[in-house]
């Protein structure tokens, strides 16, 4: 993935990049290898990088021109801390990117605007929840907390010990997790599984229009395509469909 | 006052599957027909390969006139009713534009369910409270329609018995066929060759099943390219032999028809001598009446009941052909629930493939075995399929081998994403006293009218039958070679589904049932009604090839009597 793309992802640059130092997982995975556990350091460190990165994006902002991107539906500290419980529920780790590189996060706001509206509601409540029980107990909000931190408030969001939830803990837990897959794993013209990271993360060879036995034995030595279904021309919206109209559709309406 | 329309001879509400197939016989011998359709035509741009789109966003369903009115269900009368989702599509064509398309012939047991349980194992083996009666006639009235739409509509499949001559490489089960499919079945694949060869081992017999899509070029239609979206997903090449790419189109051409689009049928008109005259609907801000010399009502189980019951008239005072107090009663639907999913040890090749590309077993369906020794009449159709997309994929179950996210997880899905299986049985369902279909006393559609009320559950045959064919299920899958299996819950509540029957049962007693063997009303002479709601019998197996067997039959029975039923 492109430094530029990832460093302006959905949420405001300050928030994406406090989230990038401050739970970087390799490097939490290192805190806690190292049996290095206290979140007053971790926020120093995380302070300073913030600072760090933030200049360097002012400085080079000037030579490259900035995507437009709107948190369509999440406010700023909702999709912070939404995009802390998505790096606990697919981590980037040793095994690769995850959530985060996917921009599940993107994807969600989005659809939380979109074909996810209903849900809107229960994100507000729920995250705010989860912010709140994790000041009340450990004295931050979520995103500022340490990796096992942050899992141990999930595990009793996922199992109803934590109360506050839309319509309960673990009935919240299960759609943030159906979520944060579907932008992992969508098509990416949603604005999740960027650059095809979820596909390849399972191994799905993507989307053909037709498939040969050859391919179907070929399995997952199958050279990936990474296409979109929308990079084929015949299901955008400006592509010349008169052939197909002509032969079904509208001629017979 | 509704905007008075110029008569025609008849009016189809509800052009999918049932109404589609009905309008060919009847326009081909010169009819006038209105096909009243509540959505819109698609075209295969409309059917991207986007599993968003089609699965989590439900696309097909989301923007449909049927998602505004969905069912409120409840297990007993003593439950109170929540309203849930709606699984059918308005469109032309209907739910045959995103269907599986599956289309099985019933096997001739289904048709007899009361005399050959009877004749086979004593006068006791119908389940306590169970109303299923014989259809009013067998399997072999049906035939030459089940030919009829296979070859007109375009079905793949092996046959397994044309005329007494058994194929094992077919359903060696299935009834007698006077001829072979029009078009060879799906091909295999490298998962569906190894449970082939795993049920081979046990004794069964394996084949592959019969599918509303083209394996050839068909009637100017290519063949099926095997991409994968056929679930909520229409076909991209017309491969599938919905009705809105095959009969319909025919019908159309004929001059005959007339398909008013966004249509909204909102009550069946009678007069007091008790036969229809039309039916009104709304289109746009208009009401508009359409009268017509016979109605045929198709617009499924659960559209079918609750129009029937919402038009009260002076001669109908408890809904249209409810004189008897029949209509929504012997509701059923297929028990689809309760499946059983395996991990294999390698990578399975299914991330192409469709739901119908699949291998069925057929051994402990309906009568196929001895029921002496066990507590249940009936039986399930099993069937595993290839077809797999990444976000179901990262779904999956995890065997208890990891919690359900985070690095462990993560790691599971990515050694697993191509090594999972879910089964899918379909089970003998029989209407039961206390099952039924009515308006609901509370919720209403966005028009203000009320919306079906599902009352019921499962009941031990289900059950039993359901807990029986899991464990058929987890041998099969052993036997390929699954290292881990779950097994679901055996189900309860019928919620609404594409596999709903009853409502309209057919059959020879007026007292019992609401349509004739022919399907023609026994109380309204020249109001016919086609759908799984006449079905008296779920099989199992999917409905669609004898829903639209029955109306072709309906429809041809119309053009030879017009002039008896007309009056």
């Amino acid at each position: 993935m492109k430094k530029n793309n990832r460093s302006n992802s959905g949420i405001n640059n300050k928030s994406d990049l406090l989230q990038e130092s401050l739970i970087n997982s390799s490097r939490r995975n290192l805190l806690k290898g190292a049996g290095f556990i206290g979140a007053a350091a971790v926020s120093t460190v995380a302070t300073s990088h913030v600072i760090a990165a933030d200049s360097t994006i002012r400085n080079s902002s000037s030579s490259a021109i900035a995507p437009r991107e709107a948190l369509e539906a999440l406010t700023a500290e909702e999709a912070e801390t939404l995009a802390a419980i998505c790096d606990c529920l697919i981590p980037s780790d040793e095994h690769g990117p995850g959530a985060r590189e996917a921009r599940a996060v993107h994807y969600i706001d989005k659809s939380l605007a979109s074909h996810n509206s209903e849900a809107r509601h229960s994100y507000s409540v729920g995250l705010n929840a989860i912010n709140e029980f994790a000041r009340k107990t450990r004295g931050e909000i979520f995103p500022k907390l340490l990796l096992d931190q942050q899992n141990s408030i999930l595990l009793a969001v996922q199992t109803n010990k934590i109360s506050g939830f839309i319509p309960n803990g673990s009935g919240f837990f299960n759609m943030l997790r159906s979520h944060t897959i579907d932008g992992t794993f969508c098509d990416p013209y949603y604005g999740g599984n960027q650059e095809f990271i979820g596909w390849d993360m399972l191994h799905y060879p993507g989307i053909r229009l037709g498939v040969s036995e050859a391919d179907v034995s070929a399995g997952a030595s199958l050279p990936p395509n990474h296409q979109s279904a929308y990079d084929h021309s015949t299901y955008t919206k400006l592509a010349d469909n008169s052939s197909i109209a002509d032969e079904g559709g509208e001629g017979y309406a | 006052m509704p905007k008075r329309l110029a008569k025609t001879d008849v009016v189809i509400v509800g052009m999918g599957a049932a109404g589609g197939v009905a309008a060919l016989p009847l326009t081909n011998a010169g009819l006038k027909v209105i096909g009243l359709e509540a959505g819109g035509w698609l075209s295969p741009r409309d059917f991207a390969p986007d599993e968003l789109r089609n699965g989590s966003r439900n696309w097909p369903q989301s923007v449909q006139k049927a998602a505004t009115e969905a069912p409120t269900v409840r297990a007993t009368s003593n439950d109170t009713a929540i309203q849930g989702g709606h699984p059918m599509m308005n469109a032309v064509g209907g739910t045959t534009m995103h269907y599986w398309a599956q289309s099985w012939r019933l096997n001739p047991w289904d048709f007899k369910v009361v005399s050959a349980t009877k004749k086979r194992y004593g006068e006791n083996r119908i389940p306590e409270g169970s109303t299923v009666e014989d259809w009013p006639f067998g399997y072999e009235e049906l035939e030459p329609f089940y030919e009829k739409i296979e070859y007109t509509v375009g079905i793949s499949g092996q046959a397994g018995n044309v005329q007494g001559k058994k194929n094992t490489a077919g359903n060696i089960f299935e009834g007698e066929r006077k001829r072979e499919y029009p078009m060879k079945p799906l091909r295999s694949s490298p998962f569906t060759d190894l449970m082939g060869n795993a049920a081979q081992n046990l004794g069964w017999n394996p084949f592959q099943g019969p599918a509303a899509i083209t394996t050839e070029l068909f009637d100017g239609r290519p063949p099926c390219q095997y991409h994968g979206f056929c679930n909520k997903g229409g076909c991209h090449v017309k491969a599938k032999s919905s009705t809105a790419f095959t009969v319909i189109p025919k019908a159309v051409e004929t001059g005959n028809l007339e398909v008013v689009t966004f249509a909204r049928v909102t009550r069946i008109v009678t007069d007091d001598s008790g036969h229809v005259t039309g039916v009104d609907y709304i289109k746009g801000s208009e009401t508009f009446f359409q009268p017509a010399d016979v109605v045929l009502l198709s617009s499924y189980a659960y559209e079918n009941v609750r129009l029937l019951q919402l038009s009260k008239s002076r001669a109908f005072p408890n809904g249209l052909g409810n004189n008897a107090g029949q209509v929504g009663q012997h509701y059923m639907t297929h028990h689809q629930g309760a499946p059983v999913t395996a991990l294999f040890d390698r990578d399975l090749h299914n991330w192409y493939g469709l739901p119908a590309q699949g291998v069925a077993i057929d051994e402990w369906a309906d009568d196929n075995f001895d029921h002496g020794e066990l507590d249940f009449i009936g039986g399930a159709n099993l069937w595993v399929h290839t077809d797999r997309k990444p976000m179901s994929a990262a779904k999956m179950p995890t065997f208890g081998q990891t919690r359900n996210w985070g690095s462990d997880w993560k790691a599971f899905i990515m050694k697993n994403a191509d090594r999972t299986n879910s089964s899918y049985i379909q089970k003998t369902t029989l209407p039961y006293e206390g099952n039924y279909l009515d308006l609901d006393p509370v919720v209403k559609d966005p028009l203000g009218f009320p919306v079906t009320r599902i009352t019921a559950r499962y009941r031990d045959n289900e059950k039993r039958i359901a807990a029986f064919s899991q464990e058929k299920m987890e041998q099969w899958y052993l036997e390929a070679g699954a290292i881990k299996i779950v097994k679901y819950g055996l189900g309860n509540i019928m919620g609404a589904t594409t596999h709903a029957y009853g409502g309209t049962r057919m059959g020879l007693n007026n007292e019992t049932n609401v349509v004739n063997e022919w399907g023609f009303s026994h109380e309204v002479p020249n109001l016919g009604i086609l759908g799984a709601s006449v079905m008296g019998s779920s099989g199992s197996r999917n409905p669609t090839l004898t829903v639209q067997a029955l109306s072709w039959r309906t429809a041809e029975y119309l053009v030879n009597n017009w002039r008896s039923i007309v009056g």
